[in-house]
């Protein structure tokens, strides 16, 4: 009887743990999606897979000449999770190309099995400096930004404007900590200070204590990230405390990409520097906005656009190995010299596989984000401690 | 500190305090009266605040009401909840030890929360507070407090002190203090404890609920509510004393200010100060802070 | 020899042999269970042993993994002859802490007083600069034991695990015999009453928590060993919640009870998130765990370890009260 148990059990592991045949060049090309789909950055992984598998409809279904097969993890922006996860994916489903993914905690987790195990992977969000700093490697490559980039452009921006002294406020892990430090190095150089920085966990709401420390700061401007769920909840207490109306506030574009819709007026007005923009009216924006809405009868933003130009990069990588993935090689190395048009503009990647790209300046006009400047032109990320460089 | 941020900072330590108590004072009963240990208490603060998001449109439109018919339609519908749980599901679970309950309520937690996935989804949601109440109160030069938090610190006390006539003036009440200090008593003086278990549940559930739909439109709707008020819950029961409602309201504004204090004079000791106070009150008093009644 | 001693030896073979036939993802899913059976048996000398229920195991087993971490030398990989006793040693001496403190406390008081000692370790690494916060820290070379054994190697690993696991269940089997194990029983069966005979309970009661934490800490550093990456879940009160979830699922006061119950919630989590059986529907796999939580505790009140002796007694039709009291004896 107990033994029968062990058997049992054995199967059980065997049927899970079967190790599943796929092919090189011409079968389908397995692409596994870690993203979010539940938690506070749900709808931010949902606008990734759909930008992601609009490209690919609009390739045919087909990226150089291989249908693309999906698997899909929910990553629920757990960082204790994201090994597990990413090797369901990789050990697993034996995946050839791992798209993923939001948070930048479970974006490292992730990069150090990419990174050990050799499988491609490209960032279509995660701004964790650390994935084309210490972390990067040959087969790790983002088409979003690194947390420093528009930071470093708001920096720039507050200096500018005259503001002396800044409190900022985030969530208390990696990229709110990147997203600090960048402000820290655009802003400071110029003379101001920042005198405070507050933080809470992840994916704490309750700001009513650090508010009022703001409120007792008096400090010239208070610069800030938050996303997703927890961007609305700040935008909606910030004004609730009447901080609105006395204390600017200022921070990258993640604070209003995707959350207007949820809000009634508690944005209106707010300057915030992002790789993207609402209203940028290029003809190679507008075929891809006109094509977003149609398909989804949604609003694309900035987690749309880089989900889009994910799949552009592995379109181009693809082509240039002629389907074979197994080409390793030759196809980072296509995909590290990518040159493209994305709805944001001209896309090119660094040495560290970080986009170059401009930073736009933006301010909330009613429900949109639109574009009143260029913060900073052609902007790359240093990429500190990348050993490509 | 100025004298003005001290104050405000002790009206967001008062509000969040009071609401901890809503929460506890239903866990402490349940616990102190009927000896059931119930993990899933943070699930019924969850459905509260699920509640206050999903009624809003659906009450709007049969009854027209607003935001304080959804509180009404809430409590009403969580008590019913309570009423039918208690019956098919924590009746069986007096009998058995406490060990077995844990286990038994924690699986309730993750039915619960895949209960809520496949009905409202997983998105986080914000809930608006009523017209009247979404004003804010001019406090000191630059700062506003809303008051709406004032509001919810007034409703908190004002159940406090019905509870607190209900407990000292009623017969159910009588019931209900003699239930926690002994149950066999009780049991062998022919009241009916199995009619008073049910209230008791259900009034336990009703209080998580009410707090949960009151507190959504300041903590937001989201997955996973219920854990993290879950064990702040704990702390207050076990600080206050099994069974002890007095024990449960100051443990609660002990936790409140400990809590918004700690976050904003000592940010990195903040989490571990509420469980260094546990640790401390219990060596000090291992029983907690006030018998049982 | 009884069939629980074959049941034990067949599951370690079974266990031996399973690489012949398993992929990568197989391995390191059955390293991750031996792990947790490792912990569960921690938690097991404790509940069973001693009637201690401590509900912040995950404490000693995340201590251990990040002390693992934390002392690896950046450049080259660190040894395990100095690591893991250096692990278990600081998981062992928390534990002895949180028990000089706690024993105190009786009761729920017990269970809610190592909660927040396991809830101030969490807090230590999830809020401040030593634990690297919530995105944690990474393992950069896994050690190696002598020249040969290098824990990098998935397989590698997974024997060390196994070994492990053996070590530490004859351990306990040797330790749950010996005049320690019994006074820990007579502790367990009425304290009252070995205090009465004059019996001091209180270093026999440390001495047990000392000993589960150490264990602990050697399931930590095996975990941080296997991911490379430790971060403040694992110190999480689900995490302790899930190990006692597996003590008593597999049945209290059998050591064989925390191997079976680890196996068994492990496996219960993977079969309800496969998509390859519920399809879309597996999102929701904490749905099928609760219920199957809830109907296992209904349904098996020795746990999974007295399954065999109710379905024997329903074949039988002997009482079940019957049943509960051979149960216990097992």
């Amino acid at each position: 009887m107990n033994t029968k148990i062990i058997r049992l059990a054995v199967a059980c592991s065997l049927a899970l743990a079967a190790p599943m045949v796929h092919a090189q060049t011409t079968g389908k090309l397995k692409v596994g999606l870690m993203l979010p789909a539940t938690g506070t950055f749900a709808s931010l992984g949902l606008a990734i897979e759909n930008g992601f598998r609009l490209y690919v409809t609009e390739q045919g279904g087909k990226l150089a000449g291989r249908e693309i097969e999906y698997f899909s993890v929910d990553d629920e922006s757990d960082p204790s999770k994201a090994t597990d996860n990413i090797n369901k994916l990789v050990k697993r489903d034996n995946v050839d190309v791992v798209i993923g993914t939001v948070h930048s905690g479970v974006a490292m987790a992730m990069a150090k099995v990419a990174k050990d195990t050799g499988t491609l992977m490209i960032v279509p969000n995660a701004g964790s400096d650390a994935v084309t700093g210490p972390m990067c490697a040959q087969n790790i490559f983002r088409s979003s930004f690194s947390n420093w980039q528009p930071a470093y452009a708001m920096g720039e921006v507050v200096a500018q404007k005259g503001h002396k002294t800044v409190v900022t406020i985030t969530w208390k892990y990696a990229t709110g900590d990147e997203t600090v430090r960048g402000f820290k190095e655009g802003f400071e150089k110029s003379g101001g200070k920042v005198v405070k920085e507050l933080s809470l966990p992840f994916p704490n709401v309750e700001f009513q204590a650090l508010l009022t420390e703001i409120a007792a700061t008096k400090p010239d401007a208070v610069y800030t990230f938050f996303a997703g769920g927890g961007a609305v909840k700040f935008l909606k207490d910030y004004s609730a405390a009447g901080l609105k109306k006395s204390i600017p506030l200022y921070g990258p574009g993640f604070l209003t990409d995707g959350t207007l819709d949820a809000l009634n007026g508690e944005a209106e007005g707010l300057l915030t520097t992002l790789h993207y923009a609402d209203s940028l009216n290029t003809p190679r924006d507008n075929a891809f906005r006109l094509a977003y809405a149609k398909t989804y009868k949604l609003q694309p933003d900035v987690y749309a656009v880089q989900g889009y130009d994910a799949a552009q990069m592995l379109k181009i990588g693809l082509t240039a190995v002629k389907g074979d993935i197994s080409k390793k090689a030759e196809f980072e190395e296509a995909l590290s010299k990518v040159k493209f048009d994305s709805p944001r503009g001209p896309f090119t990647l660094g040495k560290s596989h970080n986009p170059v790209q401009d930073i736009y300046l933006r301010q909330v006009i009613g429900k949109e984000n639109k574009i009143i400047g260029i913060a900073s032109k052609a902007l790359a990320d240093p990429g500190r401690g990348c050993r490509l460089l | 500190m100025s004298l003005t941020t001290f104050l405000i900072q002790c009206l967001n330590s008062l509000q969040y305090g009071l609401l901890l108590f809503l929460v506890a004072s239903g866990l402490t009963l349940i616990f102190g009266i009927m000896g059931v240990i119930n993990l899933a208490h943070g699930s019924f603060y969850m459905i509260g605040a699920y509640m206050a998001f999903a009624l809003s449109p659906i009450v709007a439109a049969t009854l027209g009401g607003g935001f304080f018919s959804v509180l009404v339609a809430g409590v009403l519908l969580a008590i019913l909840l309570g009423y039918v749980l208690e019956w098919i599901f924590y009746s069986y679970l007096y009998e058995r030890e406490h060990l077995q309950q844990v286990l038994m309520t924690y699986g309730l937690i993750l039915v619960f929360e895949e209960l809520r996935s496949l009905l409202v989804g997983d998105d986080v949601h914000g809930v608006q507070a009523p017209e009247i109440l979404s004003g804010t109160l001019p406090l000191g030069d630059l700062m506003t407090y809303p008051v709406y938090r004032i509001f919810i610190s007034a409703v908190c006390m004002v159940l406090a002190l019905g509870m607190y006539l209900v407990f000292t003036r009623t017969r159910l009440g009588m019931m209900i203090r003699a239930g926690s200090a002994n149950r066999e008593m009780v049991q062998s003086l022919g009241i009916d404890i199995q009619f008073l278990y049910r209230v008791v549940f259900a009034a336990g559930v009703a209080l998580a609920a009410f707090a949960g739909m009151v507190a959504a439109p300041v903590s937001s709707v989201y997955p996973g509510m219920g854990g993290s008020v879950l064990i702040i819950c704990f702390v207050v029961v076990v600080i206050g004393g099994i069974g002890s409602i007095r024990g449960a309201l100051l443990a609660a504004l002990l936790i409140g200010f400990v809590d918004t204090f700690g976050k904003v004079v000592l940010p990195q000791a903040a989490g571990v100060l509420v469980y260094v106070l546990m640790a401390v009150i219990l060596l000090w008093k291992p029983d907690g802070l006030f018998k049982a009644g | 020899m009884k069939p629980r001693v074959i049941f034990v030896i067949a599951s370690f073979v079974a266990l031996a042999l399973y690489p012949l036939v398993a992929a990568g993802f197989g391995i390191d899913l059955i390293t991750k269970v031996m792990i947790f059976a490792i912990v569960a048996l921690s938690l097991e000398l404790l509940v069973g042993g001693t009637g201690l229920v401590c509900f912040g195991q995950a404490a000693f087993f995340g201590i251990g993994s990040y002390v693992a971490v934390l002392l690896s030398p950046q450049d080259g990989p660190a040894s395990v002859a100095w690591l893991l006793p250096a692990a278990m040693l600081a998981a062992a001496g928390y534990a002895m802490a949180v028990g000089a403190l706690s024993l105190r406390t009786r009761g729920v008081y017990f269970i809610m007083v190592t909660l927040a000692f396991a809830q101030m370790a969490y807090y230590v690494v999830h809020d401040t600069p030593l634990g690297g916060g919530t995105d944690g820290i990474y393992l950069m070379m896994k050690p190696v034991l002598g020249e040969r054994i290098d824990l990098d190697r998935p397989i590698i690993l997974y024997f060390f695990t196994l070994f492990a696991l053996i070590l530490v269940f004859g351990f306990l089997s040797l330790l749950q015999r010996s005049r320690f194990g019994r006074a820990l029983a007579g502790i367990r069966v009425n304290e009252q009453r070995m205090r009465a005979t004059g019996f001091e309970t209180y270093p026999y009661k440390l001495a047990a928590f000392t000993i589960s934490g150490a264990i602990a800490g050697l399931g930590g550093f095996l975990f941080a060993v296997k991911d490379g990456f430790v971060n403040p879940e694992l110190m999480s009160w689900h995490f302790s919640g899930s190990v006692l979830i597996m003590v008593i699922l597999g049945g209290i006061g059998h050591l064989r009870g925390a191997l079976i119950g680890a196996f068994a919630f492990a496996l219960l989590q993977e079969l309800f998130q496969s998509e390859a059986i519920f399809g879309a529907f597996a999102k929701h796999w904490h749905l099928g765990l609760g219920l199957a939580i809830i109907a296992s505790v209904a349904a098996l009140p020795n746990g999974l370890v007295g399954l065999p002796g109710q379905i024997r007694d329903r074949l039988m039709g002997r009482s079940s009260r019957r049943a509960q009291i051979e149960g216990m004896r097992g």
